[in-house]
């Protein structure tokens, strides 16, 4: 494996923990938003408040690290991206100010207006920005990033039959695992109605997500052949490995078994990026630029896998902390019921 | 991009300063079974709570703008200089990590570790500044590649790029600078209040901490900005050249503080003559470079304006060194902040002063700075996307960072607002539930 080939991997493993929690986190604010007035719709956002109000920042990390490693070791492709789909990316980036100044205001605001507004900037947010993600997505996935400055369609680029889908996908997909996660959640704070509330909702998102990928096959059938074939062959075992899981997820969630549910419903989005991501092999944008013309100078590709390392030492160990220290209730201001 | 930065800097210096003070409130707290000592760390961290999440999403929106806005600049460079980045990454990590931790802390884990929670926050905080900084004047003096004759990138080094010769001594004035806005801004907050007739325990911790905090890093601020002066002299002339408005090069250079940059010197202003050559090389013979070193189209634009900010960056400071003085003398002979309501009214608006200073040093950078992006290697203009629609994405950038700024300065007031009503709705570090040991030193 060449070090692009690594440090494409190190961009992958990004993207895929960006996925999963950001993914997760994106979701909750869909169920906070959806959730309603009244005495349920305020106890569930109550319960989103609580499980993510720790967790939440250190969950969109992850982005900032998939963009630093993409100029930093791919430049060629980072602004071919970020030029041609200005529209999307921009639109992105103003979800994110508004997701995160709507979550961290609305904890504090004083005034009922002040509040509700705050909290229709979040939940909005969260759903306009995982779509317009999931449309850059698809941009690039269906081969319409060609290399230069803006060289690409600015509208029809990320307007297409496969980034509309893709953007959907990402909704429907994070509004599951933050579903799954949710009823867990529910379980650990003891609120069994809760836990009833969110098991529908992760029944209903994951038949969404999945009716998507239906769907997602013959779009990119007849737009975006390169991944097609890709997914059909050297992604199919990771393909089905995500089928599998997700399929054993629901099947657990129908039960109401409260173990496994969350490592399978990972699992099946873990092992569809990485599908998507031997499909694309060895092109960073497909069938114009590949991992090896698109990287950087290697001297900084080797900084780059060393700062990872550095990052893995460093970070994991905080991280799990974190999420140890959230898991056993030791980090909240107050009950999620006042 | 200009903007959101000006608007990003201010919140990154919160978010670097704030914790440090913040701990010096917990560590006093803890060590001196003081009460309202912790009371202000909580209450501060919660405030802090709130810039931190709006220095991440403006900083967020600052790394998509490096792609949406300059791609060219990142397509030749991105992997010059994108190590200091990458290192940021880290660092913010880690303090996104502690601080949610620190945050959330506070009522059940135990005093001690809760407290050291907090560390990693202030030294994430220092590493941060220090890598995006490294980054900035990376592009002051662009070092660590080399440029073949067709004008690609080779020979690339990132640790050069990283350690380049700028970052010295502009990451410690930056960072410096962080404490410096914090503290004063902090302490303006308690003196405005203390005007209005709060003359409680909490409102004098709540000046004291962070003004001391203030004054200490002022001298030291002063100091390493004239080193970093004298090299902007060396390494970056044109762009000193257009702090002090030198037209020619020349020996025995006056100084101008104010005046009106024109092409045949300074018109207005009070001018010593000679200082400013002597504050280059400590002597009246050193030879200061001027703008006509250069060709016109090299030389940096809003010649008046740069000058303004150089000198009023460095006014403020001196200033707010003065402040720091009346400080050190009352106490020193009367254990006692200074009687009179105008020194409450100078803290008052040091805070303001303080974030004018950063603004204006941040102008003397960049627009010193310019046209270049990278200096003498890559122009502005070259490195600009051809995407359109710019101008519609900066206004409306404009209008919600207007929106988010003046939000979060509402949010902050109905927070101290709801402080102020209601004296005990929470108390560090307790109560605590029955299953936890007993915490090992009751606050």
């Amino acid at each position: 494996m060449s070090s692009a080939d690594a440090v494409a991997a190190v961009l992958w493993v990004g993207v895929t923990l960006y996925a999963v929690f950001g993914g997760a986190d994106f979701g909750s604010g869909f169920w906070a938003l959806i959730a309603g007035g009244g005495d349920r719709g305020s106890r569930a956002r109550a319960l989103i408040d609580w499980a993510i109000g720790p967790v939440w920042e250190a969950n969109h990390v992850w982005l900032i690290f998939m963009l630093v490693t993409l100029w930093t070791a791919f430049p060629e492709a980072f602004s071919s991206i970020t030029s041609t789909l200005f529209i999307p990316l921009s639109l992105a980036a103003l979800g994110i100010v508004l997701r995160g100044a709507g979550f961290a205001f609305h904890r504090v605001a004083r005034r009922r207006g002040g509040r509700r507004l705050a909290e229709a900037a979040f939940g909005v947010a969260s759903v306009l920005t995982p779509f317009f993600m999931g449309t850059v997505v698809g941009a690039v996935a269906s081969g319409r990033v060609p290399i230069g400055n803006a060289e690409g369609d600015p509208v029809t680029s990320w307007l297409n039959g496969v980034s509309l889908l893709l953007g959907a996908l990402f909704v429907a997909a994070g509004a599951y695992l933050a579903a799954v996660f949710l009823v867990s959640d529910a379980r650990r704070f003891g609120d069994q109605q809760l836990v009833a509330y969110f098991t529908r909702r992760a029944l209903a998102a994951a038949f969404v997500a999945g009716a998507l990928a239906i769907a997602g096959i013959f779009v990119l059938h007849d737009d975006a052949r390169y991944l097609y074939d890709g997914l059909t062959s050297e992604g199919l075992p990771l393909v089905l490995l995500s089928l599998v899981c997700g399929l054993g997820a629901l099947v657990l969630l129908w039960r109401g078994v409260a173990r496994g549910v969350r490592p399978l419903a990972v699992a099946a989005v873990v092992a569809v990026i990485w599908g998507w991501g031997a499909a694309q092999y060895p092109y960073l944008l497909p069938e114009t630029l590949t991992i090896e013309q698109g990287a950087g100078a290697s001297e900084t590709l080797t900084a780059v896998l060393v700062v990872f390392g550095i990052a893995v030492v460093v970070v994991l160990p905080a991280l799990a902390l974190l999420f140890v220290l959230d898991q056993r209730s030791l980090l909240e201001e107050e009950a999620p019921t006042e | 991009m200009a903007f959101t930065l000006g608007f990003h800097i201010v919140l990154a210096c919160i978010g670097v300063g704030f914790p440090a003070i913040i701990l010096v409130a917990n560590y006093l707290g803890l060590r001196r079974n003081d009460p309202v000592a912790l009371e202000l760390a909580q209450r501060w961290s919660k405030v802090a709570a709130v810039t931190f999440v709006v220095g991440a999403i403006t900083g967020t929106v600052l790394s998509f703008e490096m792609g949406l806005l300059w791609p060219e600049f990142m397509r030749r460079f991105g992997d010059v200089f994108g190590l200091p980045f990458a290192l940021e990454g880290i660092f913010f990590f880690t303090e996104a990590i502690f601080i949610a931790i620190y945050i959330f802390g506070w009522k059940r884990l135990s005093p001690w570790p809760h407290f050291w929670t907090g560390v990693p926050v202030a030294i994430a905080g220092i590493g941060g500044a220090w890598s995006v900084v490294a980054a900035n004047s990376w592009m002051n003096q662009p070092d660590g590649f080399k440029l073949n004759a067709d004008g690609t990138v080779t020979d690339v080094s990132p640790l050069d790029a990283f350690f380049n010769g700028a970052v010295a001594y502009e990451a410690p004035h930056m960072i410096l600078a962080a404490y410096l806005v914090t503290g004063f801004l902090v302490a303006s907050v308690y003196a405005v209040g203390m005007l209005r007739g709060r003359r409680d325990r909490h409102h004098r911790l709540g000046l004291l901490i962070p003004l001391t905090v203030a004054v200490i890093v002022t001298p030291i601020q002063f100091a390493v900005g004239d080193t970093a002066a004298r090299s902007i002299a060396k390494d970056q002339p044109i762009k000193f050249a257009a702090m002090e408005c030198v037209q020619t090069t020349d020996t025995h250079v006056t100084e101008y503080i104010g005046g009106r940059c024109t092409s045949d010197g300074v018109k207005g202003g009070i001018g010593i003559p000679g200082l400013d050559s002597w504050l280059v090389g400590f002597s009246t013979d050193t030879e200061v470079i001027g703008l006509d070193s250069v060709p016109p189209e090299d030389r940096p634009p809003a010649n008046t304006l740069l000058h303004w900010a150089f000198d009023a960056m460095v006014g403020i400071c001196s200033v707010l060194i003065l402040l720091g003085l009346w400080l050190g003398i009352s106490w020193w002979r009367k254990r006692d902040i200074p009687k009179t309501p105008w020194f409450l009214r100078a803290v008052a608006v040091s805070g303001a002063a303080a974030i004018v200073a950063l603004e204006c040093g941040w102008i003397v950078t960049e627009v010193g700075r310019q046209p270049w992006i990278v200096y003498e290697v890559m122009r502005t203009e070259d490195a600009v996307t051809e995407a359109s629609g710019i101008w519609v994405s900066l206004s409306i950038v404009i209008v919600l960072y207007t929106a988010l700024g003046i939000s979060t300065v509402l949010v902050l007031r109905a927070m101290a607002r709801r402080w102020r009503e209601a004296e005990d709705v929470d108390v560090p570090y307790g109560p605590r539930p029955p299953t936890q040991e007993p915490p090992e030193a009751p606050a």
